[in-house]
């Protein structure tokens, strides 16, 4: 499954529920205000650098740039994607689940 | 309606009633997909839960009290009701907090059964990765 | 593979319908099927052709439209959630005794069961939302 999280970990606890309930395994795409769980220095940079112990993570680069961060601030293992790209987690995976 | 394609059908409920509309509207979606004979499931986590609180009563409020609705899922044939225990517990609730949703088996004499299940996060986790159409609100 | 796509917001207030477009036309320059978008909660701003956003930004109602028209796509905004928020057609606007009606080119207004449809029909269904 592709578990998508598209709000700030500091605004919500969409990516926090996400990790608790995404089997080991998933893939998660995180975009929109979501991309700020991906960068190096947040207080959430331990619970990404677990989760990719788990799943494999990917964040979607127009939505960095957008935000004023540079892609060499993803946290190291978390890969960087567009919205090909995007389409294409969305087809290589059985389904989609969006945590909003 | 389905021409013989049966999916597992989830609908995920994250967030309060009344502070939002997307509680009201997805049950609205729920009850319209029923006739579509698909394998149905709703999930109730985080702030969800509460849409599933007994005793609402909306009358100071001045908005319809939609929380009926729960309760009739059952007649609609929705027979799997699935609620965080780690959701609930965190708010101090219990499965005695929320209303008792029920469903009439036709297979065994209309005998009254629970439609709601209280369950931990491996077994919603369990859940949700068993569903092909996931309907986030 | 057929798609299917959920819209839950409106346009301009979250990002969900820009979201949403790109991942659309991305899967299109794939060569997939784009089976349904559907509109539901406020999402179904998306289909009013009242908005006039400032001439040096995206213009989402348009761009939705265009995209429509060059790729035949079914846009469809839910009657429900459209008389809640005052989006109609010409019929529902006789309908409901309105005087004026505000659905754009390439949108067409229709019931939750074209949003069920779509989960069955489609390989994939994505759901963008806040």
């Amino acid at each position: 499954m592709l578990h998508t999280v598209n709000k700030s970990p500091f605004e919500k606890n969409s990516l926090a529920s996400c990790l608790r309930l995404a089997s080991a395994g998933s893939v998660i795409l995180l975009y929109e205000d979501g991309i700020y769980a991906a960068l190096k220095g947040t207080r959430f940079e331990s619970t990404i650098t677990d989760a990719l112990k788990n799943h494999t993570i990917y964040v979607l680069t127009p939505d960095v740039e957008a935000r004023g961060m540079s892609v060499d601030k993803i946290i190291a293992g978390v890969k960087p994607t567009d919205y090909a790209g995007f389409v294409d987690l969305v087809t290589g995976n059985n389904s989609v689940q969006a945590w909003l | 309606m389905s021409e013989g394609i049966v999916k597992r059908f989830m609908y995920v409920n994250r967030k309060a009633p009344y502070g939002t509309i997307y509680a009201l509207e997805s049950l609205e979606v729920v009850l319209i997909g029923a006739a579509f004979d698909q394998d149905v499931t709703l999930a109730f986590v985080d702030d969800g839960v509460y849409q599933l609180k007994k005793d609402q009563d909306t009358k100071g409020m001045g908005v319809k009290n939609f929380s009926p609705t729960y309760n009739a899922l059952g007649d609609y044939d929705i027979k799997k009701l699935y609620v965080e225990k780690e959701s609930l517990e965190e708010r101090g609730l219990t499965q005695d907090d929320l209303i008792n949703v029920v469903y009439e088996d036709e297979d065994d004499d209309y005998a009254e059964k629970p439609a709601l299940f209280v369950v931990s996060k491996e077994e919603m986790s369990d859940i949700m990765a068993q569903q092909d159409v996931v309907l986030s609100f | 593979m057929k798609l299917a796509v959920l819209v839950n917001e409106g346009p301009y207030q979250h990002q969900a319908s820009d979201s949403a477009y790109q991942f659309t036309k991305a899967a299109l320059e794939k060569g997939h099927e784009i089976f349904r978008v559907f509109f539901y909660h406020d999402g179904v701003n998306n289909g009013t052709r009242l908005t006039v956003p400032p001439q040096d930004d995206r213009n989402i109602v348009d761009r939705w439209s265009t995209l429509s028209k060059e790729h035949n796509l079914d846009l469809v905004v839910c009657v429900a959630a459209a008389q809640r928020r005052g989006i109609l057609d010409e019929n529902e606007a006789k309908r409901n005794g309105k005087d004026a009606n505000n659905i754009a080119d390439g949108f067409r207004i229709s019931g939750l069961g074209q949003l069920i449809e779509a989960g069955i029909q489609a390989d994939r269904l994505v759901v963008f939302g806040d």
